[in-house]
């Protein structure tokens, strides 16, 4: 049965066919620059606003992911996908433009694992042969729609993050290939009171503490049995708070544990804690941490990508933050992409 | 390590020695000289049109903060305030610069949306607040003092 323990699903027959990446200037100064398949010198993308720069790196990191598959969009079954803002409208307008059958996603910053746990559970079921996987953020219109005009002075405090601007695309099949995807963990939603939306390290540490605790109980694994634990982006804030707690917890995490939004930028960027957006953890995991899995340097890795359901509506309503964290293990098979 | 971090209703004060702490002294400190220097910039333009025009201490004051108003303005649009405002917190929020920001900047985020929808409503977005307990204020004092001036 493809699912184990409480909210863990394993699946023996699905394969990552390829990866995407597009990232935008910050991304491409950072360390991992030379992993990503596109990258663009300036913010707008060579587009006339922040939305259709969005648009353009999702439909770029897109266009890679399928040339690298030798897949055609009208190949592809379905087209699982989500972004930051409201309606997630970049998803929508770029499925627009593909025509692949269409199902779009919002968990915040946990769309891109969420949407290859599903994508995943689609084609072991047996509804899906292959599946097109995206998610894209961007710093300018993220700013936009969760904080304040892009060029207003307001200060931030150094508990903020900096939205990664990038998008990144993943093609699942069930062609055996050099990365397998074994199992997903669906997080539940936790809300432990945080209200600052220039906090979401604190906020999200729960909820990827729980996930990350629920796949070793339903898996009966340890940190032990991962290369590396890597959380979408708690930043500087939130990962040493998720450590403390799996620690107490019983999991000793802080050997193979780190952040994408701390392995995306270096540390003189102007970042305040660290990267943040649905795009930390795709371009991180479908970049720099799949070429490592390809290359042998790591063997089997457990992203967490984490979320903070943060809507500025509720937070002047004085409601704190609901946050979730969705997991997925992937593991080198030895073979090549 | 914080004893009992799992812990949900303790959470909040718990998380706290997580968090950098707010350099409270060097903001103070920052937005004193900043904030201070942009008033030293005021004084120079004001004896500026003192000195080459034919305005007084007392008329000057309008043509300063325009023209403050317009240097905020530039700086806005070619992406400096913000880092300003980044570095100098109050100092730069405070004076009638940042006023100028917050409406300028507004006006950039939504030139994209149209020239009415877009701009012209959005652009007290930040400043509306202001303008509005501006104008309460005022209202409230003036009453107030006409109140005394007609009991006194």
């Amino acid at each position: 049965m493809p699912k184990i323990g409480t909210q863990t699903w394993s699946f023996s027959n699905v394969f990552l066919q390829s990866t995407g990446t597009a990232v935008g200037p910050d991304e491409a100064n950072g360390p991992l620059s030379s992993t990503f398949d596109k990258v663009y010198d300036e913010l707008h993308c060579g587009e006339e606003n922040w939305e259709l720069a969005e648009r353009k790196l999702m439909e770029d990191a897109i266009d890679f992911c399928l040339k690298k598959g030798a897949m055609q969009p009208y190949g592809v079954d379905f087209f699982l996908a989500g972004d930051l803002l409201n309606q997630i409208v970049t998803a929508n307008y770029v499925a627009r433009g593909n025509k692949i059958p269409f199902l779009g996603l919002f968990g915040a910053c946990s769309t891109s694992m969420e949407s290859v746990a599903l994508g995943a559970s689609l084609i072991e079921g047996g509804f899906a042969d292959n599946i097109l996987a995206a998610v894209s953020s961007h710093n300018a219109t993220a700013e936009r729609q969760f904080r304040y005009p892009t060029e207003y002075g307001g200060q931030k405090p150094g508990t903020a993050t900096y939205t990664v601007t990038g998008a990144g695309a993943a093609l699942l099949g069930r062609q055996s290939s050099g990365i397998q995807i074994t199992a997903s963990t669906i997080g539940k939603v936790f809300d432990w009171g945080i209200k600052d939306p220039f906090d979401m390290g604190s906020a999200m540490a729960p909820a990827a503490a729980d996930t990350i605790s629920a796949h070793f109980k339903d898996t009966n694994s340890s940190p032990d049995d991962f290369d590396l634990i890597v959380t979408g982006d708690l930043s500087a804030v939130g990962s040493p708070i998720v450590k403390d707690m799996l620690l107490e917890k019983g999991y000793d995490v802080r050997d193979v544990h780190n952040d994408c939004g701390l392995m995306i930028f270096n540390s003189d960027q102007p970042v305040f804690s660290g990267g943040s957006g649905c795009a930390c953890s795709a371009v991180v995991t479908y970049g720099h941490l799949m070429e490592e899995l390809i290359k042998g340097n790591l063997n089997k890795i457990f992203v967490v990508a984490t979320g903070a359901l943060l809507s500025p509506v509720m937070i002047q309503q004085k409601e704190s933050i609901p946050t979730i964290a969705h997991g997925v293990v992937f593991e080198s098979t030895g073979g090549k992409m | 390590m914080n004893k009992q971090i799992n812990d949900k209703n303790e959470y909040k004060n718990n998380v706290k020695s997580y968090q950098p702490k707010p350099p409270y002294l060097a903001n103070c400190l920052k937005a004193f000289i900043v904030g201070g220097f942009i008033c030293a910039i005021g004084q120079v333009i004001s004896n500026f049109y003192i000195y080459f025009f034919n305005f007084t201490e007392q008329t000057a004051g309008n043509p300063t903060v325009a023209t403050l108003i317009l240097f905020a303005a530039l700086l806005t649009g070619m992406g400096v305030y913000d880092k300003i405002g980044q570095f100098a917190g109050a100092g730069s929020a405070v004076p009638v610069t940042g006023f100028a920001n917050s409406i300028t900047s507004a006006a950039l985020e939504h030139k994209s949306e149209g020239v009415v929808l877009g701009i012209a409503t959005n652009l007290f977005k930040l400043a509306g607040a202001v303008i509005v307990f501006g104008v309460v204020a005022a209202y409230i004092v003036g009453m107030v003092r006409l109140l005394f001036e007609k009991l006194l």
